[in-house]
């Protein structure tokens, strides 16, 4: 079969895409979730001042990969449905906004589990976190927002624009939040990522980052095809209508 | 040009004679910010630790509170139509309804602010920096409202559902707005960078925001 | 009134979709100086839609609308009156400033014919009276005051007549008329005769959903 995005940008061709890959990557998903996950709590070893409570860091860096990449998936997707006006675009980017807030919301919860120990609270005004925070509430702002509008055609153009809108205000968040934090505390203690990671953490870190993806890839494409089925069915039920008005 | 100022004062002089937003608007105000000191303790040290802060959230709520009117009104009535018909841009549009919101709402409330300081024992010598920095930073405020205003324009609960569109994107207002005023009563630093940082967000959006809104007010016509 | 127009709208194969239904296809037409469009058909056949469409207020499903001035490059909104179901009159605000404000903002310029304007349809009297006060056929009046109050050679008008009275609605009749005489077009759709000065009809019908494709 030759592959090509513009095999893909039919619906059509998509939902039988979806139909052959949903399987084998539902399969990958499981064998790369086991592997990781059995090196992040056996192999991995455990941090000589976190502990255990080191290993909620394979649940939470990877999330918050996939949470942010989800955003700009979605933002990427806002172009396509403005410029190309791609009704693929639309139904990619409102169906990866509820995976994106759950990734968001495991990151918060992960990280607010592993904030206990190490600062003795739950919740700390951490500068990651709080921009993290406020990601999660632009993602359920462009949820509600496609909830509240029935018509699909401008739903999907109001929250590409919104998502837009965030897209250009998040890095001025980020910089704000930075900002604001290192006014009034020092540097948290302890950082998600960069070079204090020994290697041999990696190797369970990027496999479980596989394996996320997986899984976000996987959510996303049953998300689509549900997306395009119940569209379908809209039609439908409108021609129905039309006919009975016609007869 | 001209059409654009007849736009403006039109919305100014309706804002006027309807009157009902502006005085609801202030009075929001007054009542939040009197209401705080019961949840938070009469103290005045503490009080005055949290007013910046407590001034700022209050205005961002009271102006928020008239935001889904911005475009609502002559898109009721048909009003919005017959603009897109004339000379203007449909972007220039939504600048000057988003201006007209900004004198109409934020500019009392930031006259209102002092007043409201006072109550929270907010030092009278920085009054002139707290108004200021309000003046400047609120156009951020109703530009991007006005995004918000016209991507639930026309939509059931407009107004809850702007306010969650909107309040994240005012993140990086509040913490400059707050950064220098407090930096000016308590320090450390000077409030001068925030204050700057601030000008750049008001003006960043007042170029941005018209054209986000009139894409959106683009797909309410459909 | 007094200037003449030259104007000509050309509609190539248009289209219209309304909620994931085609509502008519294949649409063409042209008009030039002086004639007058008569726009039929039942509910829901896209009457309103196709104003709107012409007056750039909604997108094209296919085809193209092309509105050629003077010579110069105008926008096609901007040579249109759109006249609709909403009048677009606020009601803090006076007869006469209403119109005033509408005249400065399309044109750019006060114009110094608002009174002649309000007097076409009798609100003179009533001009400093806020509108709050009008009925529904004065209201309705005042919104089409405009397009005495800013001359433009395309009128678009949506059911004109709703909430007229007799005598009104003859007096429309009759403007229309005078503005197909001086060389502007008019596109009206109505279920009231409005007179003569119609030189083309269009009968817009439903289009049998079974025909459609699914998008």
């Amino acid at each position: 079969m030759t592959f090509s995005l513009n095999n893909l940008a039919n619906p059509s061709r998509f939902l039988s895409f979806a139909g052959t890959v949903i399987p084998w990557l539902a399969a990958l998903t499981v064998i790369l979730l086991v592997i990781g996950l059995y090196q992040a709590f056996f192999v991995a070893p455990v941090d000589y001042q976190q502990g255990e409570t080191v290993r909620i860091m394979y649940i939470h860096v990877p999330a918050a990969w996939v949470g942010m990449g989800c955003y700009a998936l979605i933002a990427i997707a806002a172009l396509g449905t403005l410029i190309w006006r791609h009704p693929l675009a639309d139904v990619a980017a409102k169906t990866a906004a509820p995976i994106g807030a759950a990734f968001t919301l495991v990151i918060l919860v992960t990280g607010s589990l592993w904030g206990k120990p190490m600062w003795g609270t739950y919740w700390v005004w951490d500068a990651r976190l709080t921009s993290l925070l406020v990601l999660f509430l632009l993602y359920l702002g462009l949820i509600a927002l496609w909830q509240s509008i029935d018509d699909p055609g401008r739903a999907g153009r109001a929250a590409a624009i919104l998502a837009l809108v965030g897209a250009i205000n998040l890095p001025i968040i980020k910089f704000s939040v930075d900002w604001w934090n290192t006014l009034h505390q020092p540097a948290s203690v302890f950082r998600t990522d960069g070079p204090t990671i020994d290697p041999s953490l990696l190797t369970p870190l990027f496999v479980m980052g596989g394996a996320f993806l997986a899984l976000f890839v996987l959510l996303h494409l049953i998300a689509m095809r549900a997306e395009i089925l119940r569209r379908r069915v809209r039609v439908l039920q409108q021609t129905q209508v039309a006919q009975a008005a016609l007869s | 040009m001209k059409a654009a100022l007849a736009l403006l004062r039109r919305d100014i002089e309706l804002a006027f004679r309807e009157g009902g937003a502006i005085g609801v608007a202030l009075g929001f105000y007054l009542v939040v910010v009197a209401i705080a000191p019961f949840g938070l303790g009469p103290d005045l040290n503490l009080l005055a630790r949290v007013a910046p802060g407590l001034l700022w959230i209050a205005l961002l709520l009271a102006a928020l509170l008239s935001a889904d009117r911005i475009f609502h009104n002559d898109h009721e009535d048909g009003s919005l139509d017959i603009l897109t018909m004339g000379p203007l841009p449909l972007a220039v549009v939504a600048a000057s309804k988003s201006l007209a919101h900004w004198v109409t709402t934020c500019v009392p409330l930031a006259l209102l602010a002092p007043v409201l300081g006072l109550l929270l024992n907010f030092p009278i010598d920085t009054i002139p920096l707290l108004v200021l920095a309000m003046l400047v930073g609120t156009p951020a405020v109703s530009f991007i409202a006005g995004i918000g205003a016209s991507l639930t324009l026309g939509l059931r609960r407009s107004g809850l559902l702007l306010a969650l569109l909107v309040l994240p994107l005012y993140v990086p207002v509040l913490i400059f707005g707050v950064s220098t005023i407090s930096a000016a009563v308590t320090g450390p630093g000077s409030p001068w960078p925030p204050f700057l940082m601030l000008c750049a967000i008001s003006l960043a959006s007042m170029v941005l925001a018209p054209l986000a809104s009139a894409a959106a007010l683009r797909t309410s016509f459909r | 009134m007094s200037t003449p127009f030259s104007v000509t709208l050309e509609a190539h194969g248009i289209a219209c979709d309304r909620g994931g239904r085609r509502l008519f296809e294949g649409l063409s037409f042209s008009l030039g100086p002086g004639d007058g469009l008569l726009v039929q058909g039942p509910n829901g056949t896209g009457k309103t839609s196709l104003m709107r469409q012409i007056a750039s207020l909604l997108p094209l499903a296919a085809g193209e609308i092309s509105v050629a001035g003077a010579g110069d490059d105008t926008p096609p909104a901007e040579l249109c009156h759109y006249v609709g179901h909403l009048n677009g009159v606020k009601a803090s605000l006076t007869v006469r400033e209403n119109l005033t404000f509408w005249t400065a903002y399309l044109q750019g310029s006060p114009g110094d014919s608002i009174d002649a304007a309000l007097g076409v349809f009798g609100l003179t009297q009533i001009a400093d009276i806020p509108a709050a006060f009008l009925s529904a056929g004065q209201k309705r009046k005042l919104a089409l005051s405009r397009l005495f109050a800013c001359p433009r050679p395309v009128w678009l008008l949506d059911e004109p007549s709703v909430s007229l009275d007799v005598a009104s609605v003859k007096t429309l009749g009759n403007a229309i008329e005078a503005h197909s005489q001086a060389g502007g077009i008019a596109i009206v759709s109505t279920h009231v005769p409005l007179g003569g000065g119609f030189t083309h009809t269009l009968d817009l019908h439903r289009l049998d959903p079974t025909e459609e494709q699914t998008p």
